[in-house]
């Protein structure tokens, strides 16, 4: 039942493998544009790739970390994410716990990176642990945490690289060829005719079609994975209901965020650039609508398997698959279950308010800057800078005095 | 002659695809089990947590409860026998477990009541703990139980079950959570 997802990987592979060679057309024909020599541009492309693929092997995740201004957090820093996190990293059979970062950002996404399931990574931002409750929050790290074990992280890094080169390429070609290098190229090598204006055509062709072509394959595969990384989510928490009312909640907010681009988009929950009223179903969104995710995710009626998104996303998409009825298989019936929030039951968890969240989520910024807390008997709660060189200080409220 | 080296190639062939048919259905089988067994050792670590929690939760909330001496002695009952099942199988320890969850479920409804008592920082934060660690000893069941389900299927399937049967393999054990529930009210003498 787990690695059902792997069949569905090949389809995946196979677009990569498309990019790929996209990539390589495109290297020839410049090479043979600009060079006179197609193995050269060969070359060349695929010496940028590896490059570029190395990088983003040894230092990629903490590059996207670091554009993302994404800061570290402990277990005592904030229990509830840290126990989430550790709740849906044994739903999904996660050997290793990721590392948790928080987006001081009031937008709300997440996302999740790192190159195996070895040493992921999620990160959420503050607006986001402020909307959410605990049955939502589950939700959304059982979405990235499965784009983690079912190497997405991986295939999406892989996809955006190629497509990284292609454009690089592309970009840098057409600047050649406005400073005159294909004038100059064209002048000094003599025959030639129109065999090689025909090619040089092509070249040119190429260099304005391949980045657009790669464009629309990587968001092809990126929109699947978001459908299968919802199906795993529903799966692991069982309660779809869960990640569909944090979309509900996500895509009401108006905050757009602000350390996101271009080319991280794909890695958040929701498309961080979704313009309201655009309808996202067009072949440029990385993401599939939200009114659709949680249209499919609420017509889970029968139980929260693989077999039953299937099926609700049949209804939804007359009869198409997100998934290969092959892969489906045997399965057990999964059992939906109930909401936790607001009970106490067994399992229920206790749950604060959004007042209570934003106020617990400022405080642990606060202590991140280092601020000392000190809690006075009238109920106010001293911060304390780093700079702060005093031993003792007044409550401004009450007047008692503290001992820093 | 000819046609008897072509029928030792055939023969030699046949082998060769037996051979690695039976070394990959049994490596799959071994890890197939390693991966239940690893998915026991998950609930395991969160039963133990779960168990080191509760004394400090009992000393927490015995100075606010005072009128709710049945409901903590429940749990500390619970905490006993969860002890005395602790080198049994699974069938029996996943009875005591589901037994301390439901006695620790009663302990949190009844807290609802007691204001000072959510007020408490300590409490507050106990509450978090246990409840999540119950939510992850779920999850590590579901999980368990889902690897427990693909092995044993694994065991008992064609050609599979051949090589299981011939190396041993014994089928997994579920953890359900069967707990007579609240049938019987809680005897407690207090001398």
């Amino acid at each position: 039942m787990w690695e059902q997802i792997s069949s569905n990987r090949t389809r995946s592979i196979v677009l990569v493998i498309i990019m790929g060679l996209l990539l390589l057309l495109l290297g020839y024909f410049l090479g043979i544009a600009f060079f006179d020599s197609g193995i050269l541009g060969l070359i060349l492309a695929i010496v940028v790739w590896i490059i570029m693929n190395l990088i983003a092997y040894f230092q990629g995740d903490n590059i996207l970390l670091g554009m993302a201004k994404a800061r570290k957090i402990e277990k005592e820093d904030y229990p509830r994410l840290y126990n989430i996190v550790e709740e849906m990293k044994l739903a999904s059979g996660l050997e290793h716990m990721p590392t948790i970062y928080i987006i001081d950002d009031p937008a709300s996404n997440a996302f999740a990176t790192g190159r195996d399931p070895k040493q992921a990574s999620v990160a959420v931002t503050t607006g986001l642990l402020q909307v959410l409750n605990r049955d939502e929050l589950q939700g959304v790290i059982g979405h990235e945490l499965s784009h983690v074990k079912n190497r997405d992280v991986l295939l999406m890094a892989m996809c955006s690289i190629l497509l990284g080169t292609i454009v690089i390429i592309a970009y840098y070609a057409s600047r050649f060829l406005i400073f005159g290098g294909v004038g100059n190229r064209r002048r000094s090598s003599s025959g030639g005719g129109s065999a090689q204006l025909i090619i040089l055509i092509i070249g040119l062709v190429f260099m304005i079609l391949a980045p657009i072509a790669a464009q629309f394959i990587y968001f092809a595969i990126s929109r699947k994975r978001e459908y299968l990384a919802d199906a795993s989510s529903a799966l692991y928490t069982r309660y779809p209901e869960g990640l569909a009312s944090a979309l509900e909640k996500i895509a009401s907010s108006t905050n757009q965020l602000k350390s996101a681009n271009n080319a991280t988009a794909p890695m958040y929950i929701i498309n961080p650039f979704r313009k309201q009223g655009l309808r996202a179903s067009d072949l440029t969104s990385t993401h599939p609508p939200i009114s659709e995710r949680i249209r499919i995710l609420r017509s889970m009626a029968g139980g929260a398997s693989y077999k039953d998104y299937n099926q609700a996303y049949q209804q939804i998409h007359k009869g198409s698959n997100v998934m290969p009825p092959s892969a489906l298989g045997l399965t057990e019936p999964v059992p939906l279950r109930s909401a936790q929030t607001g009970t106490a039951q067994a399992g229920g968890a206790y749950e604060s308010g959004r007042r209570e969240r934003a106020r617990e989520i400022n405080d642990l910024l606060w202590k991140k800057d280092n601020y000392i807390m000190l809690d006075c008997s009238c109920g106010t709660r001293l911060k304390i800078p780093p700079e702060f060189k005093n031993a003792i200080v007044r409550c401004p409220h009450c007047g008692k005095v503290h001992q820093v | 002659m000819d046609i008897g080296i072509v029928i030792i190639v055939i023969v030699i062939a046949v082998v060769l695809i037996l051979i690695f048919a039976f070394v990959g259905i049994y490596n799959g089988l071994v890890k197939l089990r390693n991966q239940v067994k690893n998915a026991w050792a998950q609930i395991d670590v969160q039963l133990k947590r779960r168990f080191d929690l509760i004394p400090n939760l009992v000393e927490t909330v015995k100075g606010y409860m005072k009128h709710e001496r049945d409901t903590l002695e429940a749990v500390t009952r619970a905490r006993t026998s969860v002890q005395t099942v602790a080198n049994a199988g699974v069938g029996e320890r996943s009875k005591a477990e589901g037994e301390l969850g439901m006695a620790l479920g009663r302990l949190f409804a009844v807290a609802e009541q007691y204001p000072d008592l959510k007020a408490n920082q300590n409490f507050l934060a106990l509450q978090e703990e246990l409840t999540s660690t119950e939510n992850k000893i779920s999850f590590a069941r579901q999980y368990y139980n889902d690897s427990v389900l693909t092995y044993n299927n694994k065991t008992q399937m064609f050609p599979s079950n051949i090589i299981a049967m011939m190396t041993g393999f014994k089928a997994g054990e579920f953890f359900e959570v069967t707990v007579p529930a609240e049938k019987e009210a809680p005897k407690v003498s207090f001398s």
